[in-house]
């Protein structure tokens, strides 16, 4: 016990300031954000969040702003297991033939009104996995989509800022 | 090529009706190639058996356009030997018999020949497809030259047919595709009799995004980005198991430099995705401290990568011929003294793992995967070595710079959770000093040599040891100057088999547990 306290001690406070000089690429595509929206959305938000076939990089920078250094919680920010509690659906991945009806499932599981936000080049128009026999490209394909962050993966510092852009805080 | 390799060949000749490859098959990165009767291939599969041989790799190309049918591959390797058995096929109704019987691993791999490819595997106790979904047309063989991949595939009704488990308080629990956490999906199914977990039955397929089909589309410059997004947690290795495979078909030589910084990022990666595991691997034994701990030094290594090669995660850095950043000797001081701080931070919260007894008590004797089930399934990577088997590319088909700065590979018998983290612990130990020692003695030059397509209708291999494990990429160019065929097996295709007999007996809240100690990767397996 005493190592943890140790170790907890000598770890302090490592979350930093959001890196604002790191802006993300974010392309909005603006109908869905209605005032009512924001205005739910202003104390915090939920995020379910769905790999809809993308190849595990975005997760791993998806994961990090969930760490003591980028910390989201601080902005309201939190991910939960559930679609029914979800305020926003974060998706990654080019969107696989085989994960369509799961994604949709998720989607039409949260209630309304809801946010869709896809994270990484593949989650825009399929990257380099394009279009094929088993990709259905981007996820604007599938959902409605209100933000898309570029960046083959976004950095966290990206993410989170997007994630922000999206719901204008 | 070894004595006794010479021996087998010539027993598999002899048995088999088999000739030794014809020029066009080549000798490739150390593998030699034999060419078996279609009949005899599971023979020559018993032969090797017999010879303590372990099955690697098994795959089928359509070589139509070169003028032959089917091609179907076995790859199996012995210490540094390395041979594969290819049987030539017809191009209508081809089939082949299964090597299942003597290597349980092929279990998956064939059913995947079966429905990606449409080769029978005769013999195949279990040909429910594997990858396609029941809702893809049966005649959908996209790996075919005749399938047309840029259309989408439409749906059609059917049935998986599931195992079952009957009797009084059996029940089945059902979890996924879409998963709780922030991971990727595949589906779990479970029958248990109160916790106790009797059964699992996994399913993947979901993130199948056509990559190999992709490769085929695709200039060679272009694959490496491919391959590097194949997997995006190892995107080093995977680039480097790509390049160096058709390196191998080409002929090229990359520079020393560029092989020491290869080396020196494939261990960047190894250390960057051990330090997350081994903290989520004490989040789901509910110890989030270390946790938060080892997240924070996992980091300070991915802002390492950042400032000494340009990314995070050191994506698009590989490329054929070598790679495309450099290094200055600033941030190599700068990467070395990174490295001394977090080993510091890395040994005290290693103590702390050691002496935390509700952590022992969760991880000791939870998820064993026996070593006699991990070499018949023909595991790898920190998964084998967890469970006895002593397996790393590393040491058995060493390129330069490890055939100098040789590591030292951690090995446990106990195949449980604690073991697969205590190897990575390890692991990461070693590859502190092996990143030390490479930037070190970085040999001076260029870092990329002049790259030609390969020949038409050459062939290439590689194997090169990831974090997770063995990656395998074997390289076919067409009659002209583009990819036939890439095959990718990622280390997840051989241990994601093994987290069926490693949860069985268990109870249902230690999978999570179970499943973050093997960590394999989804995107990797599904392809």
């Amino acid at each position: 016990m005493l190592k943890i306290l140790h170790q907890i001690l000598r770890t302090g406070i490592v979350t930093e300031p959001l890196d604002k000089l790191e802006e993300a690429r974010v392309t909005l595509t603006g109908t869905a954000l209605e005032q009512e929206v924001l205005k739910r959305f202003s104390r915090s938000v939920t995020i379910r969040f769905v790999d809809a076939g993308s190849c595990n990089a975005c997760e791993l920078e998806i994961s990090a702003i969930t760490n003591s250094v980028y910390d989201c919680e601080r902005f309201g920010i939190h991910f939960t297991a559930s679609p029914r509690f979800a305020d926003l659906l974060l998706v990654t991945g080019p969107v696989s033939r085989n994960m369509e009806i799961a994604l949709q499932r998720t989607y039409n599981a949260m209630a309304s009104p809801k946010l869709v936000v896809a994270v990484g080049d593949c989650g825009y128009d399929g990257g380099i996995f394009g279009c094929s026999y088993a990709s259905l490209g981007g996820v604007g394909n599938v959902l409605p989509v209100d933000a898309y962050i570029h960046g083959c993966p976004p950095t966290p510092s990206q993410i989170l800022n997007g994630i922000l852009r999206a719901i204008r805080r | 090529m070894s004595d006794r390799l010479q021996e087998i060949i010539k027993a598999v000749i002899e048995k088999c009706t088999g000739r030794a490859a014809s020029p066009i098959d080549g000798r490739v990165s150390g593998a030699a190639v034999c060419v078996v009767d279609s009949s005899a291939f599971a023979t020559a599969a018993g032969i090797l058996k017999e010879a303590g041989f372990r099955l690697f790799a098994e795959w089928a190309s359509d070589e139509s356009g070169s003028g032959r049918g089917f091609g179907v591959y076995a790859a199996y390797n012995e210490g540094p030997d390395y041979l594969l058995i290819k049987a030539e096929l017809p191009s209508i109704d081809p089939s082949f018999p299964t090597i299942t019987g003597y290597y349980p691993g092929a279990y998956r791999l064939e059913r995947q020949i079966e429905s990606l490819m449409g080769i029978k595997p005769q013999g195949h106790p279990d040909l429910r497809p594997w990858i396609k979904h029941e809702d893809w047309p049966s005649d959908a063989y996209p790996l075919r030259k005749t399938f047309d991949a840029s259309k989408p595939l439409g749906r059609v009704d059917g049935d998986y047919g599931w195992a079952k488990a009957e009797g009084e308080g059996v029940f089945e629990i059902a979890v996924g595709p879409v998963h709780a956490g922030i991971i990727e999906p595949g589906h779990f199914r479970f029958q248990s009799v109160g916790e106790d977990i009797i059964n699992l039955e996994t399913r993947f397929g979901y993130v199948h995004k056509g990559i190999e089909k992709r490769f085929e589309s695709l200039t060679w410059e272009a694959a490496v980005r491919l391959a590097g997004r194949v997997s995006g947690d190892s995107t080093v290795a995977h680039a480097v198991a790509f390049c160096m495979a058709v390196e191998q078909a080409s002929g090229c030589v990359p520079p020393d430099r560029a092989m020491y910084l290869r080396a020196a990022m494939i261990e960047m990666e190894r250390i960057g995705n051990h330090l997350g595991d081994i903290g989520a691997i004490c989040n789901d034994a509910a110890f989030a401290f270390l946790h938060y701990q080892f997240s924070i030094l996992r980091e300070k290594i991915l802002r390492a990568n950042k400032q000494a090669f340009g990314h995070r995660l050191m994506m698009d850095r590989i490329v054929l011929g070598g790679v495309s950043v450099d290094i200055t000797i600033k941030r190599v001081e700068a990467v070395i003294s990174v490295l001394e701080e977090v080993s510091v931070a890395f040994e005290r919260l290693v103590r702390i793992y050691e002496d935390n007894p509700s952590l022992e008590d969760r991880v000791y004797g939870t998820g064993i995967l026996k070593p006699e089930i991990a070499k018949a399934l023909g595991v790898v990577g920190f998964v084998a070595r967890s469970s006895g088997q002593r397996l790393d590319a590393r040491l058995q088909n060493p390129f330069l710079p490890y055939n100098k700065i040789v590591p030292n590979v951690p090995c446990l018998s106990s195949g449980d959770v604690h073991a697969r983290a205590w190897v990575r612990i390890e692991e990461v130990r070693e590859s502190f000093r092996l990143v030390r020692e490479m930037l070190i003695v970085l040999p001076a030059g260029p870092i990329v040599s002049p790259w030609t397509p390969p020949e038409p209708d050459s062939t290439g291999l590689s194997v090169v040891e990831g974090w997770r494990g063995e990656i395998v990429y074997w390289v076919q160019s067409d009659n002209e100057t583009g990819i036939n065929r890439c095959m990718v097996r990622d280390p997840s295709s051989m241990n994601w088999l093994a987290i069926e007999q490693a949860i069985r007996g268990n109870i249902v809240p230690d999978f999570p547990l179970c499943n973050k100690s093997f960590n394999q990767s989804y995107s990797g397996h599904d392809l």
